[in-house]
């Protein structure tokens, strides 16, 4: 296979697809049920922005760890978490992945290295360091990469945390999705830089821009940095451009964009374009895809019963999860 | 003249009057201009005032509470919107040991007239890091003042006695309250601060609730009242400095009390309340000893019916009421 490919072999390749697709139809399912009051709360759906939540998890090992994002079901889903457990989170029962306390903005698996989604932008970012000091001193052979969107580099703690983390080379991979909004804070109001990844050079540290609606080049990028992170060379910024395609949250007007805009991204669409790559490449058929899809339905379908099926927490245990 | 307003609409009718006759008032925050806040608050005064008097902000909280400090200090009147009351944990030290601080360190010769507008509160199903109600970490700090509103014509008179007063106001508002409606007076209407009032009055038991406990208890005191409890509502409106008065003249009257709010319990405003209430002339009027109902001592719990329970609901009130008028000291 040759570097078109990033060196993944055609099975790999279709992991990543299949991904991707369960992604974008997971969160297309949960919009559904949340409109249908089946799913209370809110939730932020990354729809458009699969190719950086994949690209990046296939650069990881299942040792690895990642710090997600109120925006975190592709993060989720990406580094191998099942999605009946993440749809029975949803429906707030017992057998979700947070016992039906955490909900979307919560939804962690630590079984697979994720220490969880996060209600507070950038509430990982800081935690990530201390991550990355805690493999260093045990001595460990992981990385922890943490996501965080382009508006939560703009929280204090964002640069206390590189700062540290470049200072004691920690192993560490900071991944910033830049869909070009913090909710309705386009990125050129909040930032007087073209690049955020330029950043990296205040703290002494490699900054690289990917496009992050090509699943592949944000894979490349994310495996360099994991590469260095794990030998010892410290941390790296990795900005990926994308977009989400939905409003921020269920109660956004989105008066701060245009149709033209989103359909121009739509246009990007990284699971059409990398479905496409493979299909010139002749190495994925129509068919394989149509059976993909296929399949990606029918996890979507198994995990709404499951959920459905499964019992609420008993209200006795309410008290339980805290010792103090 | 009256009419009937969210208290959302009310707020932002204060923040309007406070603007269009006061150039030094201005709004900052995330999401407060073309997006009209998140919960949308501040919807249609970036089009009327524009940009630079209505001010979106990077996501900074930290920077929010010192660009507003530090504006209030030399000259300005900023109105600071903290988008969920949880992430004003990122503001605590501009908040905390300057905004606070400034005036009494330096010898009283500053003033920090900044107001920040923040929701608190749970039962949204958005979970433990959006439903806070840290109220009371304030109330602990000498040098702010804590305004909790519980319906719209308190919030708008309220806030505008805020944005008047020259000192460093916490004011929290109630998600689910946003739309509740209400009478309120057009025009300039102040509800000073640091009155407490009472929203019903009865002669068999106080309840002291704030913000949304204050409709639960008038709820409350509806069904009680069919039973022929007679509750006394009373609102203390301004945590700190508060206007104990009220409230102890109504235990006199009453000789039982009941403390309701959503945090925590421990820790929480209720404790604080109790203890001016035991220390007042109306201990000795108390015929039960001193109750709290308050939220449950864990973060907010995503699932709906564990997070109904984990703040207090009107059969809560009621079933407490209803023990406190039959116990006896
Ligand atoms: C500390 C903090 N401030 C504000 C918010 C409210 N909020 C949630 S997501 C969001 C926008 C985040 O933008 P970005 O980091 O770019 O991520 P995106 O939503 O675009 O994925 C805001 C303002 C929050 N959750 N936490
Ligand atoms: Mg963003």
């Amino acid at each position: 296979m040759d570097d078109q490919f990033a060196d993944l072999p055609p099975a790999r390749l279709q992991d990543l697809l299949h991904q991707m697709m369960l992604i974008r139809a997971f969160e297309e399912a949960a919009e559904q049920l949340y409109l249908q009051g089946m799913i209370h709360g809110t939730m932020h759906l990354s729809i458009g922005q699969e190719g950086a939540a994949v690209g990046a998890c296939a650069a990881l090992r299942p040792t690895d760890y990642i710090l997600s994002t109120h925006r975190g079901h592709g993060h989720c889903i990406a580094k191998g978490a099942r999605v009946d457990q993440m749809m029975a989170e949803f429906f707030g029962k017992e057998t979700g992945y947070c016992r039906g306390r955490g909900g979307s903005m919560h939804i962690a698996d630590v079984s697979t290295g994720n220490l969880g989604a996060n209600g507070i932008v950038a509430g990982g970012v800081p935690m990530v360091a201390g991550v990355g000091l805690s493999i260093q001193m045990q001595r460990q052979d992981r990385v922890a990469l943490v996501f965080f969107g382009d508006g939560a580099a703009n929280e204090g703690a964002f640069h206390e945390s590189l700062n540290m983390a470049a200072i004691w080379s920690l192993p560490v991979v900071y991944f910033c999705e830049n869909n070009q909004y913090a909710m309705s804070m386009a990125i050129a109001r909040a930032s007087k830089i073209e690049r955020l990844s330029d950043r990296a050079c205040a703290y002494g540290i490699p900054g690289v821009t990917v496009d992050g609606n090509d699943p592949l080049a944000v894979y490349r990028a994310t495996r360099e940095a994991v590469e260095r992170a794990r030998s010892g060379g410290g941390p790296t910024l990795i900005e990926a451009r994308t977009y989400r395609w939905k409003g921020h949250s269920k109660s956004d007007k989105q008066r701060y964009r245009t149709k033209e805009e989103v359909k121009q991204w739509q246009e990007r669409d990284p699971i059409a374009r990398l479905a496409q790559q493979m299909i010139e490449a002749s190495i994925l058929t129509e068919g394989d895809l149509a059976t993909l899809q296929a399949r990606v339905e029918q996890e979507i379908i198994d995990a709404i019963e499951f959920a459905k099926v499964s019992p609420e927490p008993d209200p006795a245990t309410i008290l339980e999860g805290v010792y103090a | 003249m009256s009419r009937e307003l969210t208290y959302a609409e009310a707020i932002r009718e204060a923040i309007d009057l406070a603007m269009a006759r006061d150039e030094r008032v201005f709004v900052v925050g995330e999401d407060v201009g073309v997006y009209g806040g998140a919960f949308g608050v501040t919807d249609g005064l970036f089009q009327k005032y524009g940009a630079e008097r209505v001010r979106d902000t990077p996501i900074s909280e930290a920077g929010i509470a010192g660009v507003a400090t530090g504006a209030a200090l030399t000259g300005m009147r900023p109105i600071a919107e903290i988008q969920f009351m949880d992430f004003i944990t990122l503001s605590m030290e501009q908040l905390v040991l300057q905004a606070a601080k400034l005036r009494f360190m330096l010898g009283g010769k500053v003033q920090v007239p900044l107001v920040v507008r923040t929701p608190a509160g749970a039962g949204t199903g958005a979970a433990a890091q959006h439903s806070e109600s840290l109220e009371n970490w304030f109330v602990h700090v000498p040098g702010l003042k804590v305004v909790m509103p519980s319906t719209p014509a308190d919030a708008k008179g309220l806030l505008l006695a805020s944005i008047e007063d020259p000192n460093p106001v916490i004011f929290v508002e109630h998600k689910l309250l946003y739309r509740t409606k209400g009478v309120v007076p057009e025009g300039d209407y102040i509800t000073p601060l640091s009155q407490s009032e009472v929203k019903r009055s009865g002669r068999d038991l106080t309840i002291v609730a704030t913000s949304l406990m204050v409709v639960r208890a008038l709820e409350a005191a509806v069904r009680l009242a069919e039973e022929g409890i007679e509750v006394e509502v009373v609102d203390p409106r301004t945590l700190k400095p508060l206007d104990a008065e009220p409230i102890v003249r109504s235990v006199c009257k009453t000789g039982r009390v009941l403390i309701v709010h959503e945090a925590c319990k421990t820790g929480g405003f209720g404790g604080e309340l109790a203890a001016v209430i035991a220390e007042s002339e109306a201990f000795d009027y108390l015929d039960a000893p001193i109750r709290r109902l308050a939220g449950l001592d864990i973060p907010v719990p995503y699932n709906r019916e564990l997070e109904r329970r984990m703040t207090p609901q009107v059969d809560d009130i009621v079933a407490a009421a209803r023990r406190l008028v039959r116990e006896a000291r």
